[in-house]
């Protein structure tokens, strides 16, 4: 599969969007920098783990200032996607260019030119706030003569300023995370990865820590990469790509996403699911799916189909419900199942697979 | 030095602009300096920050010195010269703090995976060597500053503070923790879990220990306990500051015959010189292979 393919025929969006998603006709031989300026570019990306295929031929560029978001369910290919673009693991085949750089080939180019935020602290528990990010100065090779002032810049913007001095160990989740992001920009890193950057938070925190990004994004001149599996988040991003299975199915703006389906989900409860599934194939040829105990089906024109709904269907109707694509609808039309009947399906498969469920704990 | 990138355009007054791109650079020399600096640095305040394990980790020493030495001083007595055992085995308590200080400190790498903060190291932009040869020198510094209380206890056991004494005995212990450390960190990257710790302490630093004739003197053994002494490399570690607080005291003739501070073999006397060159020796063969072993690809 090439992002060609992968790109639904809506419209792009946003003028970021359009930018140059055709790239792999283009040359992509060199390790060195290259002319194109994505900040990110992956061409037929595979990974392998033993007999399992995590990544199946990932293709996608990102724009230079572009909030990029990578969408799917957990054991997707997303993490280790974003583990291959920071360096952390060798891709089976393929290739992986980072800020311009070949992320095997020039490892420490990319390194340099990167922040991390993963999903678990990396955080020195023992050490103070400022002390954490001192460490890193250093081992980023930030300038002495810089560090004091970005030191301070950056603990200001996530708002940890009057708590430098206190030891991470007594910081509540929240406040680790926004350290961690400072941490992530103290370098002043091209392309910022961000995987699941507000997963396992409550939602008041969750809400603050992308007006941080907010902020960020407006701030600061770099190209943002993240990954999630909250739907509202994805909401956020310049663009989206859906993955499942190892695979992209679909990039655009989350706008364009949401218009390529063309259609209203409607949502119904009866008294029988199952046959209300059956007649709705039977009589209007639609394909509904019952997740829930909620039987829902894409139509167009959603509010004109309701009254035929009720003088077609002999089936009693309990209630009934027309909404605008979400994206929910969007990865349901991409992958035919909602995003938690994904995730529960994998699930089920890593317990079958001891080696999956060791690489996940990674 | 690549300047292909360029730096954010004139136009951002975003915090990039206060940071050139290409002076962000890494792989330099004086980069892997700061690096090394840097994870020894960090040894250092996570050791002055616990107390508590400072504290702890005197308990054992001061156990064996003054409850074991003291315990079995009238063996000693029985005999015609009237030494105290106690400074017999101080030593071998240093040798002991320094082994496990070191050892503890080498293997909190498997904690570090645990709880992350490994990572925020390995995705640097800092060679691997960087990384383990800080955390040799941070574990040595620790263990010495650890073997440094236990000397300050010298004058209760008879061990005079002369200050060649101390010096040596502090370089000794610096030699040996380094050693110590780089075998730790070399355990500790084939570990991937904590409970693995309890299997390194059983099976190997503990045998160490006791096979390194710091509560015995390596004299007069059956020969399988002296083969077995003569392969433990803490024999060679204990040795040397065994001999150098013996030099300090007025020791009688005879009793150094049974109490024999130098190791050797099959009668032939180990000079002082090969024994510290035989630690160091391993002490970077141990480095190297632990470098080797940080370096592998994931």
């Amino acid at each position: 599969m090439t992002s060609d393919t992968a790109m639904p025929n809506a419209e792009p969006g946003s003028s970021k969007a359009s930018l140059d998603h055709h790239a792999p006709n283009t040359t992509w031989t060199r390790a060195e920098a290259t002319s194109t300026g994505a900040a990110v570019e992956v061409i037929d990306l595979h990974k392998r783990y033993g007999e399992l295929d995590a990544v199946k031929g990932i293709n996608l560029s990102v724009a230079p200032g572009e909030t990029f978001g990578f969408l799917g369910p957990n054991g997707a290919g997303k993490s280790t996607t974003i583990k291959i673009l920071c360096t952390l693991v060798a891709p089976t085949s393929g290739l992986a260019q980072v800020a311009g750089y070949d992320v095997v080939k020039s490892r420490n180019e990319v390194r340099r030119r990167i922040g991390l935020v993963f999903q678990d602290t990396t955080l020195d528990d023992y050490l103070t706030a400022e002390e954490n990010l001192r460490f890193h100065a250093d081992l980023y090779g930030v300038p002495r003569k810089a560090v004091k002032s970005r030191l301070q810049e950056v603990m200001e913007m996530v708002g940890l300023w009057e708590r430098r001095k206190s030891e991470v160990k007594t910081f509540s989740g929240g406040m680790k995370r926004r350290l961690e992001i400072g941490r992530g920009l103290l370098h002043a890193p091209r392309v910022l990865f961000l995987d699941e950057p507000t997963v396992g938070l409550d939602p008041q925190t969750r809400s603050h820590i992308w007006n941080y990004i907010h902020e960020l994004r407006k701030r600061e001149d770099i190209t943002i990469f993240l990954t999630t599996h909250y739907m509202d988040e994805a909401e956020n991003c310049d663009r989206i790509a859906i993955i499942d299975n190892g695979q992209i199915v679909a990039v655009d703006t989350p706008e364009a996403l949401k218009a390529s389906i063309g259609k209203d989900r409607v949502e119904i409860q009866t008294d029988s699911n199952s046959d209300t599934v059956n007649a709705l194939k039977s009589h209007f040829g639609l394909d509904a799916t019952e997740s829930e105990g909620v039987v829902a089906f894409h139509v167009s024109g959603g509010e004109q189909f309701v009254p035929r709904l009720f003088s077609e269907l002999s089936l009693p109707i309990r209630s009934i419900r027309v909404a605008r694509p979400t994206l929910d609808d969007v990865f349901m039309n991409y992958t035919g199942r909602t995003i938690r009947d994904a995730e529960s399906s994998i699930s089920e498969r890593m317990a079958t697979n001891p080696w999956m469920r060791a690489r996940s704990r990674r | 030095m690549s300047n292909d990138l360029s730096a954010p355009a004139q136009t951002s007054t975003g915090l990039v602009a206060s940071i050139p791109e290409s002076r962000i650079a890494g792989g330099r020399l004086r980069d892997d300096f700061r690096g090394i600096s840097v994870v020894w640095r960090r040894e250092l305040i996570r050791f002055s920050r616990n107390r508590v394990r400072i504290i702890t980790a005197l308990v054992q020493p001061v156990l064996f010195l003054f409850v074991l030495g003291t315990g079995l001083s009238p063996v000693l007595k029985g005999g015609p010269h009237g030494f105290d055992f106690k400074t017999f085995l101080f030593p071998g308590i240093l040798g002991m703090t320094v082994l496990f200080t070191a050892m503890f400190s080498a293997v909190s790498i498997v904690w570090d995976r645990e709880f992350g903060f490994m990572r925020e190291m390995l995705v640097a932009p800092v060679r691997r060597s960087a990384l383990v040869v800080g955390k040799c020198a941070g574990g040595a510094t620790v263990a010495t500053l650890q073997g440094a209380i236990i000397i300050l206890l010298a004058g209760l056991v008879g061990v005079p503070y002369a200050p060649v004494l101390i010096l040596t005995l502090l370089g000794e212990m610096a030699l040996t923790a380094f050693g110590v450390t780089a075998l730790g960190v070399l355990i500790a990257a084939r570990m991937s879990q904590v409970e693995s710790f309890q299997f390194v302490m059983q099976l190997l630093v503990l045998p160490m220990f006791f096979l390194s004739g710091a509560v015995f003197p390596l004299a007069n053994l059956p020969q399988w306990l002296a083969v077995l002494t003569r392969l433990d490399p803490l024999s060679y570690a204990i040795a040397p500051m065994r001999t150098a607080v013996f030099e300090h005291l007025k020791v009688a003739p005879s009793l150094l015959k049974t109490l024999e501070p130098a190791i050797t073999w099959d009668g032939w006397r180990v000079p002082l010189g090969l024994e510290l060159g035989l630690i160091a020796a391993a002490a970077i063969v141990l480095l190297f292979a632990a470098v080797a072993q940080f370096s592998r690809p994931e």
